[in-house]
């Protein structure tokens, strides 16, 4: 018995994380689960029967794959949008010493720090203010907005911890500026640029409080949850989540194996 | 539209320390080329609104015959008279699980730096996978699993954990589900990964190394913990409690999915004004005071703690 306890004090760190990551993973697993029922009425939150119905015509609700396509579109075109100026951003912060480096450093850090629905209240004001039409337009300004702090961040991790002396050796070896830049800086940037990117697309596709503000009449997937939370949840919802999980887990885990692989050839 | 094509390509920085003078001139424009295209964004996008935003909460009017600037700061008052049980909430909330967070947290946190060993990364993946579902549809899986009469409210009630709970005036009865329980439950679940990942970052740069002098030293464990680990583990602590409480006290999805009319916080209330009552002067006047209140918090906080250089 003492024995168990003396186990027990030394584990106890393990077990409580255990437990937290349990709390993390719980609703994934219920999502999962949920994925096949077959509800009674509308909500599908108490368990009835399996079935497989919703994953053989995922898109059987009625709009709902139009705004899981119009989450991904604008998803990527915040994305690209985001990546490119918080990019160029980075490298001048980085790179370049010049005035008003404070007052350009808050900019980018306030977007990070204010409650997302403050920020999607003023914005809403802008755009009413100007008479501006509410829709993909808007919504589309309002992801680069916020996904710009993001990508400026990781971007300039990554170049903050790259030796100048490989430009300067390239440059040596009478490399001219587009060439270094293209041959050099870019791709030992890339991955804080892949980063960056990763995270804005993530953000914009989930993002609710902004979009909810600024999307007028347009539906983009969080848009369309928020809305059957009202009128009633389809189990597809429930597939589209779990197809998700799914696919991003696979995805990291062959980013892992492939920088595995790379790292051993390396050595 | 969102391709930027008017900058120049970034130029490497040919000898950037030298000094720049006659034919360098042109270089020395770089970097304000490079700052303009994402800078104005924001500035038109993010810094433009508040101002925008400051001008409609002393607006007065209405939907039909418009707004005008009338520097009615009676709004302020009137907002802050008739809401302030939604602030109190938010921040009461808000703190709650922000609390909650770093004690679920930093054992999570702890045990992938020092204690995973190969699992490291697994784990770590586990903590941030969630995230590739949509937070909504994860939000409303916790109105299954705190559903009335299943197997989590039962457990708890037959723990009398349930009678603490209401003692306390978080809960009602034998139910989780719409009480400010569940609020506070729905904010740490949703945040959990922003308290995780800072702590992960900041205990895992402690040189393992310390804890094996310190324990030389005749400290015990939880010694070893309170003086050295702890302390070393302070920038994780301040960023992830900020990263946690900025967006719980401004959050609404919670609030509205898990909670009742008694549980709405003051996103709640600025959402319906926006987008539902439409009285814009109200909402932009309880938007601003949430937004000077929270900054107000993190400079104090941030002093308190003394760690500046967090951005």
């Amino acid at each position: 018995m003492a024995a168990f306890f003396r186990w027990l004090r030394r584990n106890l760190v393990v077990i409580a994380g255990l437990f937290t990551l349990g709390y993390l993973l719980l609703p994934n697993v219920v999502v999962t689960v949920f994925s096949f029922n077959k509800p009674k009425g509308r909500f599908n939150y108490s368990w009835q029967e399996f079935s497989l119905d919703a994953w053989k015509d995922p898109c059987g609700v009625a709009d709902m794959c139009g705004s899981l396509s119009l989450s991904l579109q604008i998803a990527a075109w915040a994305t690209i949008g985001a990546t490119v100026l918080g990019t160029m951003i980075a490298f001048a912060l980085v790179r370049y010493r010049f005035r008003a480096r404070g007052a350009i450093n808050s900019l980018i850090f306030l977007p990070m720090a204010m409650p997302e629905v403050v920020m999607a209240a003023s914005l809403l004001t802008l755009f009413l203010n100007m008479g501006a039409q509410l829709g993909f337009w808007t919504v589309l300004i309002a992801h680069i907005m916020f996904c710009l702090s993001f990508v400026v961040t990781a971007v300039k991790a990554r170049v903050m911890s790259m030796d100048p002396r490989l430009e300067q050796a390239a440059q040596d070896l009478y490399a001219g500026p587009v060439q270094t830049f293209l041959r050099v800086t870019l791709p030992i940037a890339a991955p804080g640029i892949a980063a960056g990117a990763l995270l804005a697309f993530a953000l914009s596709f989930d993002d609710f409080i902004i979009t909810n503000f600024n999307a007028g009449s347009t539906v983009t997937f969080p848009m369309f949850v928020w809305g059957s939370a009202q009128r009633g949840t389809p189990v597809q919802i429930n597939v589209i989540g779990t197809a998700m999980f799914l696919v991003a887990v696979l995805l990291v885990l062959a980013g892992m194996l492939v920088g595995r692989r790379r790292n051993k050839q390396a050595k | 539209m969102t391709t930027v094509t008017d900058a120049p390509p970034p130029k490497a920085p040919a000898g950037e320390d030298a000094p720049a003078r006659g034919p360098r001139k042109r270089g020395r424009l770089v970097p304000y080329w490079l700052l303009l295209p994402g800078i104005l964004w924001l500035l038109v996008f993010f810094a433009l609104p508040l101002v925008y935003q400051a001008s409609t909460s002393v607006q007065t009017g209405s939907l039909e015959e418009g707004f005008k600037v009338t520097w009615h700061f009676a709004t302020y008052w009137e907002a802050l008279t008739d809401y302030w049980p939604q602030f109190l909430r938010s921040v009461l909330y808000a703190g709650a699980a922000t609390v909650l967070c770093l004690l679920l947290g930093y054992p999570l946190a702890y045990l992938i730096a020092f204690r995973a060993g190969r699992w490291r990364n697994v784990i770590l993946v586990l903590v941030i996978a969630p995230f590739f579902t949509s937070f909504l549809i994860r939000t409303l899986a916790w109105k299954t699993i705190l559903a009335d009469g299943g197997p989590v409210v039962d457990a708890l009630n037959s723990l009398h954990v349930l009678d603490v709970t209401s003692w306390l005036g978080v809960t009602a009865g034998d139910r989780v589900l719409a009480t400010p329980l569940a609020v506070i439950c729905g904010l740490t679940y949703n945040f959990l990964p922003f308290m995780i990942l800072p702590l992960y970052t900041s205990l895992e740069r402690i040189d393992g190394r310390l804890h094996e002098a310190a324990g030389d030293l005749y400290a015990k464990p939880s010694t070893t913990f309170r003086k050295v680990t702890f302390p070393l583990s302070m920038p994780g602590v301040v960023s992830g409690t900020l990263l946690t409480f900025i967006p719980a006290a401004g959050d609404y999805v919670n609030a509205d999915l898990l909670g009742s009319t008694d549980t709405r916080m003051v996103g709640n209330v600025i959402q319906t004004q926006f987008l539902r009552i439409l009285d814009y002067p109200t909402a932009a006047a309880l938007s601003f005071i949430l937004m000077a209140a929270i900054l107000f918090m993190v400079t104090f906080y941030i002093r308190k703690s003394g760690t500046e250089d967090l951005v």
